[in-house]
């Protein structure tokens, strides 16, 4: 295998998946949306008393932002598996592993990177100081990537089941725990004035084993899966 | 040169295939037939390394496709009985964004004239896929083998709603790939014209 050949498809693959997001806006919209609704709806629920807001900010928009990746990661795999582009993508000279970085980066570009930008915007609701909505944007910024890692290998898993939107739940909202309490701990910790390096040296940490482990681990269940 | 060598095939509790043996020469085309459900695509997944053989070997030059996988494949093209399209993107967007992820460089230009050798007007080519009709999505679909210099080519039903026209246009392809020493591996229900001597046939029972 060479290496141009494998960036050459890394980069082809991302190109296409963006392409397809930018033809069918309404797919991104709706996790865009589902996100600021979620964390929008609390202050509205709670009332705005700031003390309140500030102690949830965290929690919230942590949940809201792992609860919208969720909702994207059902059409991962499962629109090239039905109509057999995922069967082609198993032909190609390069390692299926290097495919599957390519289509989780797309998927965090167009769902996980809005959330992080919007997500300062959202924490303004919430009363939150300048320093939180920073250490809330990076935490993001690291944790939304291993989200959609961890959730590969449940949109993997699930590939052709029914009903797989719920089993996908199911799988991978466990494994999404570490990653919320860093995330969310980091902005707890910063806005207490403890600091937020240990929780985001973590969420680092969990970054880079995503990225070591989660490739070869989908590989290998959409290889099951397509069998 | 293509071998099985005493594969066997496993469906749920279905044994498909048992112990078949076949060599497919360079220049030469098997046509696989058998009844609808008797294994030719289960075969033509096992060649192509998407499903394991329960027992045997397929053997690409002499050695098995596990060993020599990217080399392999870097050989072999495979259309499936499904389109491998995307109706969000147009024909044009399909053929070259398949062969880029396949390791081939393309230019647009290069498609369209694969689309036109398939018989696809100049004006359907930027009409998203999703518009045209079953026919027309099968000649997108088959226009990689204008393309590709590849020398394997597994096709799962090619002429599958082809009219007339689109089967005549394929039918010469593949006499013309044969004629330069490649080898195709055909699952169908018809009689393809490449000339006797160039044919050999496979029925599979079930």
């Amino acid at each position: 295998m060479s290496q141009p050949g494998m960036l050459a498809a890394l980069r082809e693959i991302i190109r296409r998946d963006i392409l397809l997001a930018l033809r069918r806006r309404s797919d991104v919209m709706t996790t865009v949306l589902f996100f600021i609704m979620v964390a929008s709806l609390f202050p509205l629920g709670i009332g705005p008393e700031p003390a309140v807001l500030r102690t949830i900010a965290p929690g919230v928009l942590w949940v809201a932002a792992l609860l919208s990746c969720l909702l994207s990661l059902g059409r991962l795999f499962t629109a090239d598996y039905v109509d057999g582009v995922l069967e082609q993508m198993l032909l190609i000279p390069q390692p299926l592993s290097v495919l599957v970085i390519g289509k989780v980066t797309a998927h965090w570009l167009i769902s996980g990177l809005p959330v992080v930008l919007l997500s300062p915007l959202l924490g303004l609701q919430f009363g939150l100081s300048g320093e939180a909505l920073g250490v809330l944007t990076l935490s993001l910024l690291l944790g939304t990537p291993t989200l959609s890692f961890i959730g590969a290998i449940g949109a993997a898993l699930t590939l052709g089941v029914r009903g797989s939107s719920l089993l996908i739940a199911l799988l991978v909202l466990p494994l999404f725990i570490p990653v919320l309490i860093f995330g969310a701990g980091a902005v707890t910790s910063s806005a207490s004035g403890i600091g937020a390096g240990a929780h985001l040296s973590l969420l680092g940490a969990g970054l880079l084993l995503a990225l070591a482990l989660a490739p070869w681990a989908t590989a290998t269940s959409l290889r099951i899966a397509l069998e | 040169m293509l071998n099985a060598d005493n594969v066997s095939c496993l469906r749920g509790e279905r044994r498909l295939i048992t112990a078949l043996s076949f060599t497919v020469q360079g220049g030469r085309l098997l046509a696989v037939t058998g009844e609808n459900g008797s294994g030719k695509t289960s075969l033509l997944r096992m060649l192509c390394g998407l499903l394991p053989a329960e027992e045997g070997r397929i053997l690409w030059q002499g050695e098995d496709i596990r060993a020599c996988r990217e080399r392999y494949l870097a050989n072999l093209i495979y259309i499936g009985h499904l389109n491998s399209l995307k109706d969000d993107l147009s024909p044009v967007e399909n053929v070259t964004i398949s062969a880029r992820l396949a390791g081939e460089e393309i230019s647009e230009g290069k498609a369209c004239e694969a689309l036109e050798a398939i018989g696809l007007a100049p004006a359907i080519h930027r009409l998203p896929t999703r518009v045209l009709s079953q026919g027309q999505k099968r000649r997108v679909s088959l226009a990689r083998l204008w393309l590709s210099h590849r020398s394997l080519w597994i096709l799962d039903e090619p002429f599958a709603a082809l009219d007339d026209s689109a089967t005549g246009l394929l039918v010469r392809r593949l006499q013309s790939h044969l004629y330069n020493g490649g080898i195709v591996i055909a699952a169908t229900h018809q009689e393809i014209e490449v000339g006797a001597d160039r044919l050999d046939h496979l029925r599979l029972s079930g």
